[in-house]
């Protein structure tokens, strides 16, 4: 493994666990807006308490692999940041409106308990911002951005401006909202709104479903040589299956309130859909544009990234686990209860 | 408006905004710390009160630090592409180790502003000592890179063919890293603890005089007074570096035309740029040499002798170096004042023009900091990469910048306004809940004390 592999491989560990806590916190919101029925307000609460004290921790992984990138693939970011100038822009419209609107909502609620503008805005951005994050992920993914003697080609809107982007827009909103739900029946002791997440869960998980088979069809239609690509090396296939099974998994355990498991299945299912795109993307940071090799910075800054990644490790996971079993001891336990 | 404007504006109000929030981020948890500390040590519940009710205004202040923070990180790449591709490799370490310091930043506010009921006291104070820690840490990490960009080391340009030989451990620790964290860690605690005591002396005034008012206007001001007294000696050595790596800025702050020794100090006045001349200024002979080199015979290089395409535009950063002297010199003396008081052991929330003096100084000290950032950024221009690389030639092609320009713009004017409504929303909750809580009676006895 070359040492640009090894710096792309960290940046991929950073990015699912992005997704995994950071895209769930974003999930929450979903399921913030779609809140429905007599327990509305208990529900939004359940998700806010979750929330609360974990989303900002969470969010940091963004950073990080955003830094990863611009120290260790510069010009693999400068690409990208040009080429995808507008739904990068608005995905941070909604990360400053989601993460602003969550505590004003918390510290100004309204008197008579009605529904205040941070609420919408709260829940809205929450849907915006993991939409535009997987249409910068769908628009690198296949060809349609160029780089040439230091021009980036292709347009800033052709790029993302098309179905591919917006379909992997779609499923990443999917598994963003499926990751939450399974969280969030473990979350509360309440049977009811245990089973209100239960069913929000086993939708999402059919949600993620149906949104992953139109963006490996979309694929096909749009980039075969891309879908090649990836069903050619050892890990597509097998990721794709296991994806498959995880997402059979969780649903089965859903059905069967074995939460659990379901969270166990979720999870897989996400790292593998992460995975399996991370191989298939090799070499490519922007397809057709960059290699990681190409964007690779000096072996001297590689190194220090990594060390600096790998002794700063000693430090956050514990107090990462620290955070989790302050506020989250009770859904750490195997089995969750 | 050009692209190449539109996305200087956009950089600047994005800083502009973050700045704020991420010097309360640094500031707000010393002054907890303070306060919790007191709590632990005397059993007083007032200053229980006094943290929890700063902690409810640090949790919406900390999350627009954090976001605009998350929007900053981006920005760099949507705006100026071409400076990240030569700078990332470069500066990657110093930002990689402000994520570090910034996750555990996240990491302990969560369990310190959650974490009440759910940890014990003593692990509660540590939390805050690790997130007060790591936002002072964060501060020498960002610094860094701002003073790398301001005196860049580590950079060696080798032959066009061959790949570029870095040193980003040099590059680290450029010559401004230290001066100017020092610099920027004592505006954040001193504009955090003004800006506290103001809030203070604005509920005292309102006539919300209550012992919580007067503990968080007392530590306010022992804290901003000792960091208003400490910043002259920082600004000094921060000058004399300028002096000394980049002249065209320190000439640019002092209006300085000619070279020469005896080179004088000009307060205010109005620079002429195209006559090379100051208008309406306080001279005082020799003042700028001594000041810089220690001697009046000191030699201080003036604009003239600079390249006319190499001239940052002198009219503002010498106006917002005044700005910023000025206020800092108003808060020094604010903190003789409060040391005079002290030590004669005076009330604090007395006199009442004093109150009032505080409540205008509290955004005066922030209006300070925003004029330091003009002075840095401006005066480095035309360059983004001083010596190196000029900001025309790193701003991304992207056209029609003016768009997200105006809509970052009205974004954070409106966010603006939202957190002061609230933070004034909260002061007001907090002396609501404090009147329940002392049933009214607990409050004469300080009320009695400052009437005698």
């Amino acid at each position: 493994m070359t040492l640009p592999e090894a710096v792309a491989g960290v940046t991929l560990a950073v990015l699912v666990l992005y997704v995994l806590l950071g895209g769930a916190d974003f999930g929450g919101g979903v399921w913030d807006l779609f809140a429905r029925g007599p327990r509305a307000r208990r529900q939004r609460d359940v998700i806010a308490g979750a929330i609360g004290p974990i989303w900002e921790a969470n969010h940091v992984w963004m950073i990080v692999a955003v830094v990863l990138l611009f120290s260790a693939f510069p010009t693999g970011f400068s690409v990208a940041m040009t080429a995808l100038h507008i739904p990068i822009t608005l995905m941070l419209v909604g990360i400053v409106l989601r993460g602003t609107s969550f505590v004003f909502r918390k510290v100004a609620p309204p008197p008579d308990g009605a529904e205040s503008g941070w609420q919408t805005t709260f829940a809205v951005s929450s849907l915006l911002t993991p939409v535009m994050i997987g249409v910068v992920v769908g628009a690198v993914t296949v060809p349609g951005i160029g780089y040439e003697n230091g021009v980036v080609t292709g347009g800033f809107v052709r790029p993302w401006l098309r179905p591919f982007p917006f379909l992997v827009g779609g499923f990443t909103l999917a598994l963003f909202a499926w990751l939450a739900a399974c969280y969030l029946v473990l979350e509360t002791t309440d049977a009811e709104l245990r089973d209100d997440f239960r069913r929000r869960a086993l939708a999402a998980g059919w949600a993620v479903a149906a949104a992953g088979a139109l963006v490996f069809a979309a694929g096909w239609a749009v980039a075969p040589a891309v879908v090649e690509h990836f069903l050619a090396g050892w890990g597509g296939a097998s990721t794709l299956i296991g994806g498959v099974v995880g997402l059979a998994i969780s649903q089965g355990a859903m059905l069967r309130r074995r939460w659990g498991l379901a969270r166990a299945g979720t999870v897989a299912t996400v790292v593998l859909v992460l995975v399996g795109w991370a191989q298939g993307q090799m070499p490519w940071i922007v397809r057709g544009a960059v290699t990681i090799h190409d964007a690779a910075a000096p072996d001297v800054t590689l190194k220090i990234v990594l060390w600096i990644l790998g002794l700063g490790s000693l430090i956050l996971v514990p107090a990462f686990v620290y955070l989790y079993a302050t506020f989250k001891g009770r859904m750490l336990l195997p089995g969750g209860e | 408006m050009t692209d190449l404007l539109a996305a200087r504006s956009q950089m600047a109000v994005s800083l502009a905004f973050h700045i704020v929030f991420a010097a309360i981020g640094i500031g707000l948890p010393a002054l907890m710390l303070v306060s919790e500390a007191l709590w632990l040590r005397t059993g007083r519940d007032v200053y229980l009160r006094l943290t929890r009710a700063w902690s409810r205004g640090l949790a919406v202040l900390f999350a627009v630090g954090a976001v605009s923070g998350t929007v900053l990180s981006f920005e760099l790449g949507l705006l100026w592409p071409r400076f990240m591709e030569v700078a990332g490799p470069l500066v990657g370490m110093p930002f990689s180790l402000e994520g570090l310091a910034f996750f555990t930043e996240a990491i302990f506010l969560g369990i310190y502003l959650y974490g009440w009921k759910r940890v014990s006291r003593g692990a509660h104070f540590a939390a805050g000592v690790v997130v007060a820690l790591s936002g002072a840490a964060s501060a020498l990490f960002v610094l860094s890179v701002n003073g790398w960009m301001n005196s860049p080391t580590g950079f060696i340009p080798g032959d066009p063919g061959s790949a570029p030989v870095i040193d980003p451990v040099a590059a680290m620790t450029n010559p401004f890293w230290i001066a100017n964290t020092v610099h920027m860690l004592i505006a954040a605690y001193t504009a955090t603890a003004f800006g506290a005591a103001a809030v203070h002396a604005w509920r005292i005034l309102k006539g919300a005089d209550t012992a919580l008012h007067h503990a968080g206007l007392r530590i306010a001001l022992v804290v901003g007074a000792v960091m208003a007294l400490l910043q002259p000696l920082s600004g000094d050595v921060t000058a004399r570096l300028v002096a000394h790596e980049q002249p065209a800025k320190l000439a640019a702050m002092e209006a300085h035309f000619e070279t020469g020794s005896c080179a004088p100090l000009r307060i205010g006045g109005w620079p002429d740029e195209a006559t090379g001349t100051v208008r309406f200024d306080l001279e005082i002979p020799c003042g700028l040499s001594l000041l810089v080199g220690h001697s009046p015979d000191a030699v201080v290089t003036g604009l003239n002798d600079i390249p006319a395409d190499e001239r940052p535009p002198v009219l503002p950063v010498h106006i917002a170096f005044q700005v910023m002297v000025g206020i800092g010199t108003l808060l020094a003396a604010m903190g003789v004042w409060t040391g005079v008081r002290l030590v004669r052991r005076l009330p604090l929330h007395r006199p009442l023009w004093f109150l009032r003096l505080a409540v205008v100084a509290g955004p005066l000290a922030f209006v300070a900091i925003q004029a330091g950032w003009v002075v840095t950024e401006v005066g480095r221009q035309p360059w983004i990469i001083y010596g190196v690389m000029r900001t025309e030639d790193a701003v991304t092609p992207m056209p029609g910048l003016v768009v997200p320009f105006t809509a970052f713009t009205l974004l954070y004017v409106f966010l603006s306004w939202v957190v002061v409504v609230l933070m004034r929303r909260i002061a007001r909750m907090e002396d609501a809940e404090d009147a329940e809580w002392s049933g009214g009676s607990g409050d004469s006895g300080a009320a009695g004390e400052a009437g005698a």
